[in-house]
């Protein structure tokens, strides 16, 4: 348990979060590429690219939230060890961690306002498989059209509508990550 | 104390972390100015305090980078950049556009198509386009949330009914994505199309507290009227060095008899032309003329 | 020569030999200490510990004698060494009310507990050169020393709160925002705006309170105190559950009394501007204070009548010596590539203008 806390962060926590945020920037930067991302590795059920996105993210400064998927003893103390940030409730949270279904619903997180759309939510998706193929996206970071097997599509669709405000999105799986900034269409493949 | 003593690319984790987050939502809404925490930085501000910082969260040891002012590599002001991020991060440098995976800029985008994995990263004085119409920052925020722009068409406007064009050369407002009005930076107009392509851009002002970005194969439109087209010109000449039509260049005055010479603003351009072969009406004046660009 | 397009960094590394050597002087005058310039331009290290925001007499000399004396550049340099200090924590706020006083004077009343304590001033010095100090080695005489009641200075605003003629400030318990740490968004508050001010350049604010008193926005001041002396900071410690005493600071505090015929929201009494610096900064928190007042306008109800130091945004954007000189002196930097535009864009406009002034005196 101890060991379980204090283990599992970055082993050179300056270059290994240079290489993770690279990972993640690229992945929102380019909705529908899966990128690999790690480094951390979190008690269960956190994913290490989930783990990884914590520590590369996250600090004391930032409130996380975290969905009953993932709300266990052994998580929330390696998050506190690791990075510090706050637990919050998913109205206050600048990210959140969980499962799909775990996250919802996505009303109760916050969007941004009009002067400051950046006072908005980043949650982190932990998906059972990440695949490019799925949904189609068009938007910025996509050259055409990209595809992405996200948990469904109203709900995106719906975000999209309340551009410029509005979440954004990492999807993880193992050590793989896609993102899904609030810009991108999406529709069904 | 040496440079172990700071951290790796300089700025400590937390204070990384900070400008990274701001970075993720900058790139979640293309145009929007995500005001961030800059750092004081051992350079001044002005003098590209933004994109060092916007730089030091995005390198990792296994980039190359490429810094350039003025479209060139060796400029005084890129040297120190260059040398800062040799010393901090201990990254790979070029001059090769082609080779570098971040390219910290100031004025200019290289001639050279940008690809996918690179980032671009704009050094940007005043990031706010509607400044200079107006000066409050609640006021200008106020604007932007209510996508009134109405102000900057009128401004456009005054100036084709006064000089029957847009009187803005340089830092030439854009609209990105159909949303935020945008300054591209002080970038020649004729640089503005290159805005839409397969890299990452990225705009930091220190000074100003704001960082801004664009990605890849975003749709960026330099504002104009439907009987007044955008215009990106540049000076009717070929480059005087290596021949090329199609770059943009800089007029450099050659004797006190009003002579004078335009060559690539972009030296890594220029310098790859005439090592493939291409000459221009000057080539081999150089040394004479202008013993500085030669080598 | 300034190299503008190669060799620019040859150029730089020999720029920075020669400043070297020009820093050092004639090398037959013998070169200054830090500890010199730490004790005899006492003022000058004080001015770079407030505006560059860091209390370290000994650094802040240091910076001064590798600045040449540029006190612009001496507070840029304690700030970029400030920013990659790690944060242990923060100090629990100063009472300034047990200062241990070198000066102590009030504007308002002729005598007051504690008494009017001069102090070291070149308030009635007479601004004559004094030649004597051109020969070294003069000893200068020993000030006398009385003997002072020990124990607390009441502040004066204590005073004029308990007839409660002045403004009574409300009791903060939050931590301040740290102008440092986050971005500056409008409107702020007055901890922010006084933290602008305190670490703002001394003759930036200077000038902005002279302006109010010619009638830019007038606030009708007086000093109802000016203090100057040592503090003991302390600093909680959890491990420990108490505060212990870190260290000490020279301070210098400013409260005025500001005239105040009272608003639609407040009734008349007098209300207060304050000033707080690091080090002997006078001129410095004087000024502080009364653009302090003056951006307090909208909490008091009064009106804005667009003086410049009532504009928050105006005086907090611009009071920062370190980002404006920055940003005035790059424009000595290359700007080869807008001017090209710029050149290409007012020969083609002169060039339409003269044809058709042509034009015009054809027809």
């Amino acid at each position: 348990m101890q060991n379980a806390v204090l283990d599992g962060g970055l082993a050179d926590p300056a270059r290994d979060a240079a290489f993770a945020f690279r990972a993640a920037l690229d992945a929102l930067s380019r909705p529908g590429t899966i990128r690999q991302i790690e480094g951390a590795t979190a008690p269960a059920p956190c994913s290490a690219a989930a783990a990884t996105l914590i520590v590369t993210l996250c600090d004391p400064t930032t409130p996380l939230y975290v969905a009953p998927s993932h709300d266990t003893e052994a998580l929330r103390d390696w998050i506190t060890f690791q990075t510090g940030a706050p637990f919050a409730a998913a109205k206050d949270a600048v990210f959140a961690i969980g499962t799909w279904d775990a996250l919802a619903p996505l009303g109760a997180y916050a969007v941004g306002t009009p002067a400051y759309p950046d006072r908005a939510a980043t949650l982190i998706v932990e998906m059972p498989t990440l695949d490019a193929e799925g949904a189609v996206l068009t938007g910025p970071g996509i050259k055409d059209t990209a595809h992405l097997n996200l948990p469904e599509v109203a709900a995106f669709q719906a975000n999209r509508a309340q551009f410029p405000l509005g979440l954004d999105f990492f999807f993880t799986c193992g050590a793989r990550v896609a993102g899904l900034p609030r810009s991108t269409r999406v529709t069904e493949g | 104390m040496t440079d172990q003593a700071y951290n790796f690319a300089y700025l400590d984790e937390q204070t990384k972390r900070m400008i990274r987050r701001a970075i993720l939502k900058g790139v979640a809404v293309p145009g929007y100015q995500v005001p961030f925490a800059s750092r004081e930085m051992p350079m001044p501000y002005g003098w590209g305090t933004g994109g060092v910082q916007v730089s030091a969260a995005c390198l990792t040891p296994d980039d190359t980078l490429k810094v350039i002012d003025q479209g060139a590599d060796d400029t005084t002001n890129a040297v120190s950049i260059r040398k800062f991020f040799e010393k901090t991060a201990q990254v790979a440098v070029t001059e090769k556009t082609g080779e570098a995976t971040v390219i910290q800029t100031r004025h200019r985008i290289p001639e050279e198509t940008l690809t996918e994995d690179q980032i671009l990263v704009y050094q940007v004085p005043i990031p706010e386009p509607l400044r200079f119409l107006e000066p409050s920052e609640v006021e200008t925020r106020k604007m932007h949330s209510l996508e009134e722009y109405g102000l900057m068409y009128v401004k456009l406007y005054e100036d084709i009914s006064r000089h029957g064009e847009i009187a803005t050369a340089y830092a030439y407002p854009v609209r990105v994505e159909d949303r935020y009005v945008m300054d591209p930076s002080p970038i020649p107009k004729f640089d503005n199309p290159k805005m839409e392509g397969a890299a990452l851009q990225l705009f930091g002002a220190g000074r100003e507290q704001r960082i801004y970005a664009v990605p890849p194969y975003t749709k960026v439109v330099s504002l104009d009227f439907e009987d007044h087209p955008f215009d990106p010109s540049k000076a009717p000449h070929p480059c005087a060095l290596c021949g090329a039509e199609d770059s943009y260049l800089d007029e450099v005055i050659t004797d006190d008899q009003g002579g004078r010479m335009f060559v690539c603003s972009d030296t890594d351009f220029c310098g790859s032309r005439r090592a493939a072969g291409f000459t221009g009406e000057m080539s081999g004046a150089q040394d004479t003329h202008l013993g500085a660009v030669g080598e | 020569m300034y190299v503008a397009v190669k060799g620019g960094e040859r150029a730089i590394d020999n720029a920075h030999t020669w400043l070297a050597e020009e820093r050092r002087g004639d090398v037959d005058i013998s070169e200054l200490s830090t500890g010199q310039i730490r004790e005899q331009l006492a003022l000058a290290v004080d001015r770079v510990m407030a505006e560059g925001s860091l209390y370290d007499p000994d650094l802040a000399a240091l910076a001064i004698k590798q600045a040449r004396g540029d006190m612009i550049e001496a507070v840029f340099l304690i700030r970029a060494y400030r920013t990659t200090l790690p944060r242990f924590g923060a100090s629990a706020p100063i009472d300034t009310g047990a200062m241990a006083c070198d000066r102590r004077i009030s504007a308002t009343y002729k005598d007051l507990p504690g008494g009017q304590v001069l102090g070291p001033t070149f308030d009635y010095t007479h601004r004559l050169l004094d030649f004597a100090l051109a020969a070294e080695g003069l000893e200068p005489q020993e000030a006398p020393e009385a003997v002072t009641d020990a124990g607390d200075l009441p502040h004066v605003t204590d005073f004029l709160a308990q007839e409660d003629l002045i403004q009574r400030e409300p009791e903060g318990t939050d931590t301040p925002r740290d102008l440092t740490r986050e971005p500056l968004d409008f409107p702020t508050d007055r901890p922010l705006r006084l933290q602008a001010l305190s670490r703002g350049d001394e003759g930036f604010v200077l000038s902005m309170a002279y302006s109010t008193q010619r009638g830019y926005g007038r606030n009708h001041p007086f000093v109802g105190e000016l203090r100057i002396g040592t503090v003991t900071v302390e600093m909680d410690i959890p491990e420990l559950g108490f505060a212990i005493e870190i260290g000490e600071a020279v301070l210098t505090e400013c409260e005025t009394v500001n005239q105040f015929t009272g608003s639609k929201t407040e009734p008349p009494q007098f209300t207060r501007g304050y000033g707080l610096t690091f080090g002997r900064c006078e001129r410095k928190a004087i000024s502080m204070a009364l653009v302090d007042r003056a951006m307090r306008w909208a909490e008091l109800g009064e009106d804005n009548v667009g003086a410049p130091a009532q504009d928050e945004e105006f005086v907090l954007y611009h009071a920062d010596n370190v980002q404006a000189s920055g940003f005035l002196e790059h424009i000595k930097l290359p700007h080869y590539v807008d001017f090209q535009s710029e050149l290409e864009l007012i020969r083609r406009l002169r060039t339409e203008a003269m044809a058709a002034q042509h034009q015009e005196a054809a027809e």
